[in-house]
């Protein structure tokens, strides 16, 4: 059964029995014995990036749009701390990720040595746990609980640190298996409490304003957990709004969807979130975007919270039935007993929830007025999202972080789970970018598009070079105002238009710096010719950077803003944004 | 939900607690493993609970399992939180609210060192054996003293050195265990 090995072949034999094919790496002196293990087998594919950032990001990427854990191999030191980033990105938006950090010899730890640092201590609370192996018999262990961690309960980033030492010493490894990884204190509850799931269906079966809240939790929970909901959806006949992180779980053709909510999530969702008498909140947390003002959130419903992390119920809002449980199988527990007590969706209770619903739909929160002398960033969108439809490739977006990212959500449509790749909880800069190499890894056959913007971009642009060497088509469609559009928003909100370091004075030619990495630039700035470029773009094999010039001072709307309650949603036709908020509401963001 | 909006000076939506908080003494069953007494202290320092005592020693040696026990004051909110949250890291067994569950007996150990001579020093050890506390080092003008009890106890045994001499305490954090026969 043991085998004898290096500990360096043992990470790369664990890696083979745990089914990963990439990983996304830069070697460096500590992590030399692994880099050699790896040069010598042809199971494991390495993608070599160019900044260890990108390496979380890819991994990110990759791990959302398969639901296989991403893996990361990077050197002791800086290659450790400059994964930090992504390690948090994935801590905070419930991403499974193995990531591998080489540390010094044991005998130099503590010395500060060349290249160490403490990787352990520094990724302590940006990991879901953390390991330094200091004896090679505690390698294949920690190396499968790594993954076992990452994958199982609520999904999180596991650091493994091993010495160099301990990559060259000698010991036995032996496979994964269930006996060795049942672990003494770590068991998630995945089996939502029966009880807690008929009262839930009791009081749906009440319900005359209910609503569905949804988020990532049900993409964490599979394909199959969307399949339920959208079942449950159609069994009740309720409306489904869903979090940034929960786009794609139900499709947004389906007439029960209401789009997204939160800060800039339509008008119909918010104010059915506010005014709804049952919300069934099925993996999500509540987050500060989606609340807004706590204590005047949804003042009247009864709360239904279904989360795998006991910890994220009654941390912000209080709930009335908390369930703790995967959500795919307390979907299923629901879909049972809902259908064991009547076979008729509550159509006619809800019928003048609906129409109430539909009033608000007809406010049209997304719109906007186009031009036909400049491109608009959400026409921009729109015109991406008609010529993808017509692909006959899977499309998955990944975004950056900023304006940019809230117009995909709202208007790029997803009808499937795991297609859509964004930065939600840390609301990282230079994901996107990355995030679409560890997608087009990942599916090599797809159509991956990262949704940028000018200045997020070039947080993470040097990965250009990475899809150039691997052959993988990336498209980064910038909406390019030359400015941080988010940030001059909240200054003309906040802070009397004062565009504190907020705009690009000086930008790179995005075409000319495409070729110079060994893509293709595109750039558009005629309304007029740009469903022509963005098929020029579909069109090309190959990475294509997309430099889409567009209205300079577009504000993102409809916007909840800073210390009202969702009722009070600025909508598009709004002039002046600047008046808008109080004095007290400044202080907020 | 009793939070409401503040005009705080600092970012987005803070609120203020209006709830009173409590003292609670929580115990935490965890592997013995380098590290998690960091783990443990981080999770409180990161999400800005308060530690008012901290006591860990390993107290099963054979399944290398340490006892923290913790004192935190905070509200009853946020006691709820702090319990999850450590049930969240992955080498925590177990967490008990011991205040809550209300059975229990706890006790901290303190070594006292007093200076004195005459009837100060005559003082000193005649209030030592009311509080029975024990001579564990003697020269002819000090007393190192070890006196066990609750909490309050030791505090009114140092507040009574104070006058006569004191020179310094060390105390060890509470260790609390709950009552009758069943185990944690």
């Amino acid at each position: 059964m043991a085998e004898k090995m290096t500990g360096a072949e043992m990470v790369i034999q664990a890696l083979a029995d745990q089914g990963v094919e990439h990983i996304f790496g830069y070697p460096g002196g500590a992590a030399l014995p692994i880099y050699d293990a790896m040069f010598q087998q042809d199971f494991v594919q390495h993608i070599l990036v160019r900044h260890e950032q990108g390496a979380t990001h890819m991994a990110e990427g990759y791990a959302r749009s398969t639901g296989k854990p991403g893996v990361v191999l990077v050197t002791s030191g800086p290659g450790a701390t400059n994964a930090v980033t992504g390690l948090t990105d994935a801590l905070m938006d419930s991403i499974p990720l193995v990531c591998i950090t080489a540390q010094v010899p044991t005998t130099l730890i503590g010395t500060d040595g060349f290249q160490e640092c403490d990787t352990v201590g520094i990724t302590r609370s940006c990991t879901k746990h953390n390991y330094l192996v200091k004896d090679i018999k505690d390698l294949p262990r920690v190396l499968h609980e790594a993954f076992h961690i990452a994958t199982t309960g609520r999904p999180g980033p596991v650091v493994v640190d091993i010495p160099k030492d301990i990559q060259f010493a000698v010991g036995e490894y032996y496979k994964p298996e269930s006996e060795t990884l049942r672990h003494a204190s770590y068991r998630p509850r995945v089996d939502g409490d029966v009880k807690a799931i008929e009262a839930a269906v009791d009081l749906m079966l009440k319900a005359e304003r209910p609503i569905f809240y949804t988020g990532g939790g049900v993409i964490n929970a599979g394909p199959e957990a969307s399949e339920n909901l959208r079942e449950l959806a159609e069994l009740t006949g309720f409306p489904v709004t869903s979090t940034l992180m929960g786009l794609g779980a139900f499709p947004a053709s389906n007439p029960q969807w209401m789009g997204m909510l939160g800060m800039h999530g339509t008008y119909e969702a918010n104010l059915a979130m506010h005014d709804c008498d049952v919300m069934i909140n099925i993996g999500a947390r509540f987050d500060d975007r989606i609340t807004g003002r706590v204590d005047a959130f949804s003042p009247n419903s009864r709360k239904i919270h279904v989360d795998i992390d006991p910890s994220s119920i009654n941390k912000i809002v209080r709930v009335d039935i908390p369930i703790v449980g995967d959500c795919n199988r307390v979907l299923e527990e629901m879909i049972r007993i809902w259908r064991s007590k009547t076979n008729q969706p509550r159509t006619e209770a809800i019928a003048p929830w609906w129409k109430q619903i539909e009033t608000w739909r007809a406010v049209g929160s997304l719109n906007f007025k186009n031009s036909d002398t400049v491109i608009k960033p959400q026409w921009a969108i729109q015109r991406l999202y008609e010529a993808t439809k017509k692909q006959q490739k899977d499309v998955f977006i990944t975004t950056e972080v900023g304006q940019h990212q809230m117009w995909a959500a709202q208007h790029f449509h997803f009808d499937k789970p795991n297609r859509w790749m964004t930065s939600g909880g840390l609301g990282t800069m230079g994901y996107g970018l990355p995030a679409a190499v560890g997608v087009q890894v990942a599916h090599p056959d797809a159509l991956v598009i990262d949704i940028a913007g000018e200045a997020s971009v070039q947080m993470t642009m040097q990965e250009l070079s990475t899809a150039v060497q691997y052959r993988l088509p990336i498209k980064i469609f910038i909406l390019n105002n030359e400015r941080m559009g988010m940030v001059r928003q909240w200054q003309d909100l906040l802070h009397g238009s004062r565009y504190a370091h907020s705009y690009s004075e000086s930008l790179p030619d995005f075409v000319k710096l495409a070729e110079a990495y060994g893509g293709k630039g595109i750039r558009c700035e005629n309304p007029a010719e740009l469903d022509a470029a963005i098929a020029e773009m579909l069109d090309y094999d190959g990475p294509v950077l997309f430099d889409v010039i567009v209205e300079k001072d577009e504000n993102c709307l409809p916007m909840i803003p800073s210390g009202k309650p969702h009722n009070e949603i600025i909508l598009p036709d709004t002039a002046n944004i600047g008046s808008i908020i109080d004095e007290k509401g400044r202080a907020l963001v | 939900m009793n939070a409401h909006l503040q005009p705080t000076g600092s970012a987005y939506f803070l609120t203020q607690e209006t709830q009173q908080t409590e003292r609670h003494t929580l115990s935490v069953l965890v592997d013995n493993e380098p590290g998690i007494l960091a783990r443990v202290v981080g999770l409180f320092s990161a999400r800005g609970y308060n530690i008012e005592s901290l006591t860990v020693s390993e107290t099963e040696h054979g399944r290398r399992l340490s006892r923290i026990t913790v004192v935190v004051i905070a509200t009853p909110k946020t006691l709820v939180q702090i319990k999850l949250q450590l049930e969240r890291l992955v080498p925590v067994h177990r967490v008990h609210d011991l205040t809550a569950e209300g059975n229990y007996v706890e006790r901290e150990l303190a070594l006292i060192k007093v200076k004195g001579t005459g009837d100060h020093r005559a003082e000193t050890l005649r209030l030592a054996d009311a509080f029975r506390a024990h001579i564990i080092d003697a020269t002819v003008e000090s007393f190192v003293f070890e006196v066990t009890g609750k909490p309050d106890k030791i505090d009114s045994f140092i507040a009574l050195m104070t006058p006569l001499g004191l020179v310094e305490v060390v105390r060890t954090g509470l260790a609390a265990i709950g009552r009758g026969a069943e185990g944690m």
